[in-house]
């Protein structure tokens, strides 16, 4: 087989023109609200992806996700908004000093976005990550209660729990896919490097991996900062999305979601993140006809609201009593594989010819 | 402040602390038996007022008849939850009944949404609760008496039952080492059982009193209750029945006081707690009472 040390790059090419030619044409042509959906979807692969890097990847269990969005999502709509629409926003409390005239690009709003996050990431880590399983997981999610409680409270920075309103929308397809196939790529090729290799032994067993010379602390803080990292990212372009960001967003709730997706897609393998991710943002918008009222062949059945988590809940019970290893366990799906079905299918037509 | 009005605030502040005691119970019972947190704890706190509720409005039963019943069925609650979601998984790692916890929680919260509804309901509160009794210039609401007695009558019968019976030995036994206590031929399932409806009986007792302070229930309304009484158990010991008695009155007297003597800092007095909860976890795990 000439195939096996192959890079497939013309496989891998090939699937990012696809993926690049369908943005184009979403953008184009699909109606705002599929649109929509297809971000979120992106945004939740993000989130998944980078969760799963804390919690499944290094086995640090991590309830903090929805705090790092919230910084995420603050620090890019303080950043490029412009002065006159948080002029408007600010009525209460003026905005302080530098933050009231600063505009600048979306994209460099992103880096900042990311690079504070990370570095609380770095304060709340370096501390915490020297607690084990269920602590690391309580002073974690304490973490994000307090982000939102500061958040709701300063409010001659984040305007209280009014919120901002009215940020202009600049996140489309191209930055939500584009952000999460990087954030992927990143994360694989971190996962196949030898940080990679350390990280999946601190998971496994801590104390075998410290006597093998692995550096525990150094590891987990990192695995921390990348995830905080892409998290903030997430929270950002999430807040340009829907162009409105309000500090109870970010509460226990959201970091549940992104729960959902890690576990039922396995801890611990990317491609199961990435599917249940996307799953989970279409099946949000399609599970919302159960809630709204419908009449299916003259009987009216009303709408039971609130049913949709209720149906997400009962999945994850579900996947975590019954399928420990969730949708892909810890295995990935690979080029290699697409190589070989794309060939073995030829082959097999050549041979029956 | 004048000494009336502190005086106020400490009658307040240690009902509270009463409640927060009877919660915080349920989960260091659970944690010091299966090294587990039971996110669902505090949904079980609101459960048991949905019974209440329940009981009163649909088949009209006195109100002393409905509590009663809402705590039994809050035990069997309790029960069904541990079957459910943590048996199958006691030799599972730790992540996942982790996972099943938290995801326990949710679908207790979601269930409530969809059978109960989303919108917050009144309470019914019989009269002497809400009557104001004036004690030399100092105002005190019946509940603020009746919630320090009942805890107390209630925190000495679990002490018995935990100290000096054989049921309470089991469960100290398989705290102290679940192997061995195994090997000794002490029945796990039944003792796990009965350490789930012990703390899930003394959570809707302190649901009741809860409802009678505060008299709204919505299917969130068990999250932060819950929360605190956790970290008082962890700021007391999580194991421990002592520490979760003593972290629960301490919490429940911060929270009120931190309002009482710095109003300007009411809308942290979330974030205060959870900055103690970490500062207690990064320099002394163990907590107050606890053992290491």
């Amino acid at each position: 087989m000439k195939g096996k040390k192959k890079d497939y790059i013309l496989l891998k090419i090939a699937t990012i023109l696809i993926i690049f030619i369908f943005i184009f044409i979403a953008q184009r042509s699909f109606d705002a609200y599929i649109i929509r959906i297809l971000n979120l979807c992106g945004i939740y692969v993000i989130l998944g992806v980078s969760l799963n890097l804390i919690n499944g990847f290094t086995g640090q269990f991590s309830l903090g996700h929805a705090g790092f969005m919230a910084i995420g999502a603050y620090v890019s709509a303080l950043l490029y908004t412009s002065p006159e629409i948080k002029e408007v926003n600010y009525f209460i409390t003026p905005l302080i000093w530098p933050l009231n005239i600063i505009q600048i690009p979306f994209i460099f709003s992103l880096i900042m976005a990311g690079l504070v996050s990370a570095g609380v990431g770095f304060l709340v880590g370096a501390p915490c990550l020297r607690l084990k399983g269920d602590y690391l997981a309580i002073v974690t999610f304490g973490f994000s209660e307090i982000i939102r409680v500061l958040f709701c409270n300063l409010q001659s920075i984040t305007n209280g729990p009014l919120g901002l309103k009215g940020l202009p929308s600049y996140t489309n397809l191209w930055w939500t896919w584009g952000i999460a196939i990087f954030t992927v790529w990143f994360i694989k090729n971190l996962i196949n490097s030898s940080y990679g290799r350390a990280l999946k032994s601190i998971r496994e067993d801590e104390i075998a991996a410290e006597a093998m010379g692995v550096k525990l602390f150094y590891h987990k803080v990192l695995s921390f900062i990348v995830g905080a990292f892409f998290a903030g990212i997430a929270g950002a372009l999430l807040g340009s999305l829907v162009m409105t960001i309000d500090p109870n967003t970010f509460s226990f709730f959201m970091t549940f979601q992104i729960i959902i997706i890690v576990v039922v897609g396995g801890l611990g393998s990317i491609t199961g993140t990435v599917i249940v991710g996307a799953l989970f943002a279409i099946l949000m918008e399609v599970l919302r006809s159960v809630e709204s009222p419908m009449s299916l062949f003259g009987l009216n059945i009303p709408g039971i609201p609130g049913m949709r988590m209720l149906l997400f809940s009962i999945l994850l019970m579900i996947v975590v009593l019954f399928f420990h290893q969730g949708l892909m366990g810890t295995k990935e799906w690979s080029w290699e594989w697409l190589y070989k079905k794309l060939m073995g299918n030829k082959k097999e037509i050549e041979e029956g010819s | 402040m004048n000494l009336n009005i502190f005086l106020q605030n400490l009658s307040n502040g240690i009902s509270l602390g009463c409640l927060f005691a009877l919660i915080a119970i349920g989960y260091t019972m659970v944690y010091g038996v299966l090294r587990l947190i039971n996110f669902a704890h505090g949904d079980i706190f609101m459960m048991a007022t949905f019974f209440v509720y329940y009981a009163i409005a649909l088949f009209s039963l006195p109100w002393g008849v409905a509590c009663l019943v809402a705590v039994v069925l809050a035990m069997l609650l309790g029960r069904t939850v541990e079957r459910i979601a943590y048996k199958p998984l006691r030799n599972a790692p730790r992540i996942s009944s982790l996972c099943s916890a938290i995801g326990m929680s949710f679908l207790l919260e979601n269930f409530a949404i969809v059978v109960f509804g989303g919108r917050p309901k009144a309470f019914y509160r019989p009269e002497f609760f809400s009557k104001i009794f004036i004690l030399g210039g100092v105002r005190i609401p019946g509940v603020n008496f009746i919630t320090p007695i009942v805890s107390i009558i209630f925190l000495l019968i679990l002490t018995y039952i935990v100290y000096r019976t054989k049921t309470g030995l089991a469960m100290r036994a398989i705290s102290k080492d679940f192997d061995t206590a195994k090997l000794m031929g002490i029945n796990l399932d039944r003792t796990i059982s009965f350490t789930f409806i012990l703390g899930s009986g003394l959570a809707a007792i302190g649901a009741v009193l809860w409802a009678l302070r505060y008299p709204q229930i919505w299917p969130f309304m068990g999250v932060f209750p819950g929360w605190r009484a956790f970290i008082a158990a962890v700021i007391g010991g999580i194991g421990s029945i002592r520490g979760a008695m003593v972290g629960g009155f301490m919490v429940g007297l911060l929270t009120i006081m931190i309002v009482a003597f710095m109003p300007g800092l009411a809308g942290y007095k979330d974030a205060f707690i959870f900055i103690i909860l970490i500062f207690v976890l990064l320099f002394k795990p163990e907590g107050i009472f606890g053992e290491e």
